[in-house]
């Protein structure tokens, strides 16, 4: 079996006396579309904030294709192949959609001098349009990003953990306040991805309809431990994930 | 070439030839008011760039100036060229500026502002008490202008051409900057620098070279300084002509290219304009300036985007178009 793209290896961590996660290990393997769901507090947020970087562990590592990336910075990860989406809206506002996406993907290429004395696109221009194509953002592509809808906003910053060609992409509530017709779309144009590029997946979510529809494995946590594992269908019928979490 | 482009350009064409023809049949003194406008331009390009495009708050900028105007002042009256002299001044501005930019990566905003105060506050103590250096409260003088063989800059309009290269010349490199995928970091570092790490911006560099290339400016706004005045003393470089170009940069537009022309002319040319009022000019000026910073508070080159948007708002809401896509 070929290696994990992410190990969470005894991963535990406390804010003072409240064991946010509790021990928890998992692998995911190339190419999946792993959820990450469960009620509110059961440490979603902190599993995903462990592997990015942003806190440190009390115990256990995280592995990104076989390499500890505990203690990593959020820029040294991305450069390692980890594209992430924030929960809130986390695109730059006053750039257009294409410079948003050149940026997601211009410190991937050549060297700091490149940078500054080379073409202002990075020679990412053909990338860029075939990536906001594949978004079907063409038609928004020289528009301010923060002048787009709520949706579109989603889409461009969907779109940008893309750009760097990730191997891993950590989604945190992809659906969050977006519309049915647009949640549609974003689902699409996700699974396509992964069906395409083999990219994989970590979601965080709450839309039930959305992760049960886009995941291919589900882990549910609840009270920083892990409470069941499974296909989407084997967690819907799961009885303890009704009693923590689903509901009759 | 759009027209948008187009008319852009001719405007910059027809800036360009204004400041060429602006010193023509103007004494000495208006000349040097206007070198000293464009010198200031470039301090708050700097300044600009580290504010502006980058977001970090800096009161440091004079003293900037200061570093590469006395640097280039003991070089030049040890023998040195002018031309050779500066880069000296403007390294020592980056290599200063890098080091400043370190606790712009612990703290923000207005404690970003204090810390910066407080190293202007240091360089002027710096260049006060040490007058084996400086010359103290008496500070330098005798500096010679460039001498370039078959052009002198000893002349006042001379030297406002030499200074009208230079600053078209630091224009142009900092156009590159902002334009180059190294502006866009920059922005992004603004914008929303968690993002930007998230995408594999490295915003520590970042941050630490916004304020180092921000300082170099100060510092060669500094070397002009000590040529077209040819004597410095700490009392031009103190926290007040920081807040002076913190206020052009605010006046023109912060993260406008081309806000530190406008607010430099503002804060260095209106004055002159409005002394016909006599001893009420600096009353007005002051009101003038409240009233801008009221009213547009993205600077006097934002103008046009509240315009746009009061009088055109919104041409095409994009969520709109989309929308009318969807059946």
């Amino acid at each position: 079996m070929s290696q994990p793209v992410l190990s969470m290896r005894n991963i535990s961590k406390s804010f003072g006396a409240i064991k946010a996660v509790d021990d928890v290990s998992f692998d995911v393997n190339r190419g999946e579309i792993l959820g990450l769901i469960g009620p509110n507090g059961s440490g979603k947020s902190t599993l995903f904030n462990c592997i990015l970087g942003q806190l440190r562990p009390d115990a256990g590592h995280v592995e990104v294709n076989g390499r500890d990336v505990s203690g990593m910075r959020a820029s040294q990860l991305n450069r390692l192949g980890v594209g992430r989406t924030f929960q809130q809206l986390s695109v730059f506002p006053k750039m257009t959609v294409f410079d948003n996406i050149i940026l997601a993907g211009q410190e991937h290429r050549g060297t700091m001098a490149s940078r500054l004395f080379g073409a202002p696109d990075a020679g990412l221009t053909e990338e860029a349009d075939r990536l906001i194509g594949f978004f079907r953002l063409t038609h928004l592509r020289d528009t301010l990003a923060g002048s787009l809808s709520y949706g579109q906003q989603k889409l461009v910053d969907a779109a940008m953990a893309f750009m760097a060609g990730p191997s891993l992409v950590l989604l945190d509530e992809p659906a969050g306040g977006v519309n049915l017709t647009m949640l549609a779309d974003l689902k699409d144009r996700l699974t396509t991805y992964n069906a395409e590029h083999g990219t994989t997946f970590v979601v965080i979510e709450h839309n039930m309809e959305f992760v049960m529809s886009l995941c291919t494995r589900i882990i549910v946590l609840a009270e920083g431990s892990v409470i069941a594992e499974g296909a989407p269908a084997d967690i819907r019928a799961n009885q303890t994930v009704i009693d923590a979490y689903l509901g009759g | 070439m759009t027209i948008t482009t187009w008319s852009r350009h001719l405007l910059i064409g027809l800036m360009l030839v204004a400041a060429i023809l602006a010193p023509v049949g103007q004494g000495n003194y208006i000349t040097y008011v206007l070198t000293s406008w464009l010198i200031f331009s470039i301090a708050a390009m700097g300044l600009n760039l580290t504010l502006g495009y980058a977001g970090q708050v800096s009161l440091a900028q004079a003293s900037f100036m200061a570093i590469g105007a006395y640097s280039t002042a003991l070089l030049t009256l040890a023998g040195w060229h002018w031309m050779l002299a500066m880069p000296v001044g403007l390294v020592l501005c980056f290599v200063v500026g890098l080091v400043l930019g370190y606790p712009a990566l612990r703290v923000q905003g207005h404690f970003l502002a204090f810390v910066t105060l407080a190293f202007n506050t240091l360089v002027f103590l710096v260049l006060r008490n040490e007058d084996w250096l400086t010359g103290g409260n008496y500070g330098l003088m005798g500096m010679p202008r460039p001498d370039f063989g078959i052009f002198k800059t000893m002349r006042q309009v001379d030297f406002y051409y030499f200074t009208l290269v230079v600053t078209v010349a630091a224009a142009l490199v900092m156009w590159a900057i902002v334009r180059s995928p190294w502006g866009r970091a920059f922005k992004a570092l603004r914008e929303n620098p968690i993002r930007a790490e998230s995408l594999g911006v490295d915003t520590r560099r970042i941050t630490l070279l916004a304020f180092a290339i921000g300082s170099a400016y100060g510092g060669l706004a500094g070397a002009l300084v000590t040529s077209l005045v040819q004597f410095i003393e700490p009392g031009s470089f103190s926290l007040v002509h920081s807040l002076r170009i913190l206020l052009m940069v605010v006046v023109g537009g912060a993260g406008f290219f081309f806000g530190p022309f406008v607010g430099a002319a503002v804060v260095i040319l209106l004055p002159e304009v409005l002394r016909f009022t006599e001893g009420y000019y600096l009353i007005i000026y002051s009101a003038l300036v409240i009233v801008m910073l009221a009213f547009v508070p993205n600077g006097l080159l934002g103008i046009g985007a509240v315009l746009r948007e009061r009088f055109w708002p919104s041409r095409q809401r994009a969520d709109m178009a989309q929308g009318a896509k969807l059946k």
